[in-house]
């Protein structure tokens, strides 16, 4: 999970460093490498340390997970894929499973969520507005604070008593005779994660509206004109041009917040704890680490890496030959 | 704030996003009175949404832990006192310099790697410099716990010292990645290929072209990376949770353990949270700009 | 892929001689070690009756080893739910504190097995306390003939605690001797509108579990749950879940967020009547100065002794062995016992003790013991190891918020079948 509450600012759809590929072909093959080698050099300290704390490590999880080292005391034989296929066909509870389906109610409210707010603000502020820059400011600065600070107060917020015991949102609701709105949040059974989304969403809302801010004073001033002069009013504006034009931008939201989900602990450890209705695969690989599982601990973050790699690996592969192409 | 500026942050975003023409107020552009007051309720509603739990944040940590009743846990203290602040302090106050000795070293050591690598694959290139990039990349989106378990054995054998010298330099290895994606950024839309070439034709080597003609024009990119891994490693739970304890990690450590206390005293634990962002917090006010440049680098495309 | 570990280790050694330019790794202050007279006692007494306890035992360890220090690596957190992740974590980066908390029998077995803890069978000889404490508890201390810790106390889990006037106000007059009347009591207090029982999250609801499954099974059936030879899948089990299932409609539906203190204070407060807590509840009332509660064993239980003890050890790779076992050495003796036990509100591990020194709880609790049939506890680790007790408190979580015992009772004979090697 990303150290911080932010995103990793990454999605890199890397704008193009065209180099002087072409360049190379000028001088020899000695010249080339005399050429390219010093860069090389200076980069390999930092290859060196990723191929083996990234790579190599991922390797080392990897064949953990297929071994047999289910206790402090086992030793490390193969097992092959049994904990995997455990995991999904024989977990006590089925805990796995459970645990994926946390994941996903808490993805799915978090990312609508956080677009939802987002490009509401991001409207809201898009036309500079007198005070603009207060607004802004206010409603970025969640993303400065850690998730294990923000969910002391969360924790506080959603206070699942109610009526006398009732505290936090509950006791607004009750002063305010919402009694209706009264709810255990994160220990409802069915939603308790879409509950553990919402200082998600507090947190994350104002970096996606920073990022459509940016994205909607990207788009040239003409294009807008153009549409006024034929008539459009301000939906059609939005839907048929400044919405398209933003594509991209949505992607990479979608990206940063998805890989953040999936690798959602510091929040969870923070309001909830470790528990059942909130488990997600992070806070299992470290409930099942504090038993000695190693074997069930790896083979969780395998497929904690293969759901990232799905999505990531096309997406860096694409932006690579958008690159290229450019 | 000074995030209140309308111009793009520097580093790695300005040259993506073409400087925002001034939008012309032509007629689609204006507001009615009604629409603008409606924006304006709308904005004020968010705002207050926004600041509720820092309002509690604030005022529980000056309230007395033992007299949180359940009447009045909104309402601003009866008696304000700072002993929920204290009793915080008591419990974070060693962490909270260790976080410094941790997220200090992190941010500058990881911007200088960030500057080189970036310099060689935006500047410096050889073939498969861009693959080799890709590979790079992808360390920024993996879940660190599929790393976590070995990892916790190599920092181990190779003798660092547990807590906060391991952090560091976990922190480093894992903050090469976005760093090296920053300052690739900012070198390939800010530094002409033509100053490099200049340079070349001058002689000059790698590192001299990267400390005379590059290191001066790098600012911007520093600050951006030195706030980014600073807010990364002074935030982090994850690595601190495996690889450090309450006695020699870092600060979310000592708040996790301050939170989750039986029967916790929500009063010091806010006033403790309070703590824990405080240095985060000024970072975001003072260098606001430059801060949400860290958030955006390179999310938008031209 | 082949990927060794020594070649893991070569490369990632290269990698760091690469980057001595840059990351300091012997810069940055370690707030841990340097001092060698400090001994730090890790423990989750961090409040109320536990703190008291401790404190009289550093007061003892002060007096018997004036040269070394006491630190007090002390992490709060429920039944030392906390305390055993952080310990965990500085076990796994070998980062031991100088001697931890350990429960006595499977608890205390996990670190043996994981070699973690030394081998105390000489000191044990040199203290002379291999007749100072009862055998059966000297068993659940050892593993393969050697003794690995130090019991400091017997503490009962299986105790049911309730405020006298909210109790009496209900109309209840009797004390509940079976389930039957105890339901009939929550009945009564149901009607009067008050929390019938308060109870916590996790641990503390598989303690209540626990307590139904005495009640229902019998001492020695239920010592068989955790040895493999009753089988979770049988009937008596299933008896047993549905009164539980009973029971936790009596309880506060907010117990998810509880612990154990929580619960407590709803006693104290008059919200609740009942509450099942093991015996260290007493010392933490008279620490907070409340006095009308009363306790019986938990309807049903009759003489059954559920027990736990806490017990210190000495880590592999310790800071100051010298100084840890000075405080082990305090631990073990006559006037550390006492010392501790008189606060801490549990009874002493020594046989020799004098129960006139003892509050009136602990002089009933010290009969009870020498004359009750003595049972485990899982929720305390006397009973299951650290991978069963992870099932079952999974188990019982999701319990908790769907209330289906069929899937409870299939989860904890699966929990079994895989983490219990029939005897």
């Amino acid at each position: 999970m990303t150290a911080s509450p932010t995103p990793s600012p990454t999605t890199a759809p890397l704008e193009p460093a065209r180099a002087p590929a072409q360049k190379f072909r000028r001088v020899s093959a000695h010249g080339r490498v005399r050429h390219w080698g010093p860069g090389l050099l200076l980069l390999s300290p930092s290859l060196v340390l990723l191929a083996v704390f990234v790579y190599g490590l991922i390797a080392w999880t990897v064949r953990l997970s297929l071994s047999g080292q289910h206790s402090a005391i086992d030793k490390q034989t193969f097992e092959g894929t049994k904990t995997f296929t455990n995991l999904f066909t024989h977990d006590i509870s089925d805990r796995f499973t459970h645990s994926l389906g946390n994941l996903g109610l808490f993805t799915l409210v978090f990312l609508l969520g956080t677009l939802f707010m987002g490009v509401l603000w991001a409207l809201l502020l898009e036309r500079k507005i007198p005070g603009e820059g207060i607004f802004r400011a206010i409603y970025l600065f969640p993303m400065a604070v850690s998730f294990v600070a923000s969910g002391v107060v969360w924790r506080w917020l959603m206070n699942a008593g109610t009526g006398d015991r009732a505290g936090g949102l509950n006791a607004i609701f009750h002063g305010l005779g919402l009694t209706f709105l009264e709810n255990p949040w994160v220990l409802d059974p069915h939603w308790g994660m879409a509950a553990m989304a919402m200082p998600a969403i507090w947190q994350l809302s104002g970096y996606v509206m920073a990022l459509f801010l940016a994205g909607f004073r990207g788009i040239p001033a003409e294009l807008r004109e153009a549409a006024a002069m034929d008539g459009a009013g301000t939906f059609r504006l939005y839907r048929n041009v400044i919405f398209p034009q933003l594509t991209p931008t949505a992607l990479s939201v979608l990206i940063i917040l998805g890989h953040m989900s999936m690798k959602m602990f510091d929040l969870i450890m923070s309001v909830t704890g470790p528990g059942w209705i909130t488990e997600v695969p992070a806070v299992y690989v470290w409930q099942t680490l504090l038993t000695s599982d190693f074997a069930k601990a790896a083979a969780i973050s395998v497929i904690l890496l293969l759901l990232v790699a799905v999505v990531i690996v096309p997406y860096l592969i694409y932006n690579n030959r958008v690159e290229r192409r450019s | 704030m000074t995030s209140t500026t309308t111009t793009p942050p520097p580093a790695a975003l300005p040259a993506v996003a073409p400087k925002p023409r001034k939008a012309k107020p032509s007629g689609i552009n204006r507001r009615s009175p009604a629409g603008r007051a409606v924006t304006y309720v709308l904005l004020l509603f968010f705002l207050i949404v926004v600041l509720m739990p820092a309002y509690v944040l604030v005022v529980t940590s000056f309230k007395n832990g033992r007299d949180i009743g359940v009447n009045g846990q909104w309402g601003l203290p009866t008696v304000w006192t700072t002993i929920s602040w204290a009793k915080a302090w008591t419990a974070l106050g060693p962490s909270f310099f260790r976080t410094f000795e941790l997220a200090i070293p992190v941010a500058l050591i990881s911007s200088f790697l960030g500057a080189a690598n970036g310099f060689v694959l935006a500047r410096w290139r050889f073939p498969g410099a861009d693959v080799v990039f890709t590979l790079i990349l992808f360390g920024m989106f993996i879940p660190y716990q599929s790393v976590m378990i070995p990892l916790r054995e190599v920092v181990h054998s190779i003798h660092l010292l547990p807590g906060i010298p391991t952090l560091i330099f976990v922190h480093c290895v894992y903050g090469i990645p976005i760093c090296t994606l920053i300052f690739r950024n900012y070198y390939a839309t800010t530094v002409p290929v033509e100053i490099i070439e200049a340079s070349r034709v001058d002689g000059a080597g790698l590192l001299r072209t990267f400390a005379s003609v590059i290191l001066p024009i790098s600012i911007p990119g520093f600050v951006v990376t030195i706030i980014w891994q600073f807010t990364s490693a002074w935030n982090d739970y994850l690595f601190a949770i495996f690889l450090s304890n309450t006695n020699n990690g870092p600060i979310t450590i000592a708040l996790n353990a301050l939170a989750g206390a039986q029967s916790p005293d929500y009063a010091a634990s806010m006033a403790g949270a309070l703590i824990a962002s405080l240095p985060t917090l000024v970072v975001y006010v003072v260098l606001g700009r430059w801060f949400i440049g860290g958030l955006m680098a390179g999310s938008v495309k031209s | 892929m082949r990927f060794t570990k020594g070649a893991a280790v070569a490369a990632a050694g290269l990698a760091v001689s690469l980057l001595v330019a840059g990351c300091d790794t012997s810069g940055g202050a370690t707030a841990t070690g340097g001092n060698t007279k400090e001994v730090e006692v890790f423990t989750w007494w961090a409040d109320g009756g536990e703190k008291a306890g401790l404190d009289g035992l550093v007061g003892q360890f002060k007096t018997d080893c004036a040269k070394f220090e006491f630190k007090n690596g002390a992490v709060a957190g429920g039944a030392g739910a906390n305390a055993k992740q952080v310990l965990a974590s500085r076990l796994q980066t070998n980062d031991p504190p100088s001697t931890f908390q350990a429960h006595a029998g499977a608890e205390l077995t996990d670190y043996i097995k994981a070699g973690q803890v030394e081998d105390l069978s000489a000191d044990y000889k040199t203290w002379g306390l291999d007749a100072a404490f009862p055998k059966g508890l000297l068993d659940s201390l050892t593993v393969d003939g050697k003794v690995y810790s130090v019991p400091a106390n017997i503490h009962r889990a299986n105790v049911l605690w309730s405020n006298k006037k909210v109790v009496a106000a209900a109309g209840i007059t009797a004390a509940p001797k079976n389930l039957t009347e105890l339901f009939a009591a929550l009945d009564k207090l149901k009607a009067k509108g008050v929390t019938p029982l308060a109870l916590g999250k996790d641990w503390t609801q598989l303690m209540l579990l626990e307590s139904v499954l005495i009640s229902d099974l019998g001492p020695d059936k239920f010592k068989g749950l955790w040895d493999g030879s009753t089988d979770f899948a049988s009937a008596d089990v299933t008896k047993a879940l549905g009164d539980y299932k009973k029971l936790i409609g009596y309880a506060n539906k907010d117990r998810d967020t509880f612990d154990w203190t929580d619960a407590e204070k709803l006693v104290m407060d008059g919200k609740a009547g009942y509450q099942l807590m093991g015996d260290w509840e007493a010392a933490d009332l008279d620490t907070k100065g409340f006095k009308d509660y009363d306790h019986i064993a938990f309807p049903g239980n009759d003489t059954a002794f559920q027990w736990l003890a806490d017990s210190f050890v000495l880590p592999k790779g310790g800071k100051n062995p010298e100084g840890t076992k000075c405080w082990l050495k305090t631990v073990g003796s006559a006037a550390g016992q006492k010392a501790f036990n008189t606060k801490k509100g549990s009874i002493p591990a020594r046989t020799d003790a004098t129960a006139a020194d003892y509050p009136a709880y602990q002089q009933s609790a010290m009969a009870e013991w020498k004359t009750g049939v003595v049972v485990p506890s899982c929720a305390h680790g006397s009973a299951c190891s650290q991978g069963m007790q992870g099932a079952v408190a999974s188990a019982i979580g999701k319990f908790s918020s769907d209330q289906d015992a069929a899937a409870l009772q299939k989860a904890l004979s699966e929990a079994q079948k895989q983490f219990v090697t029939k005897k």
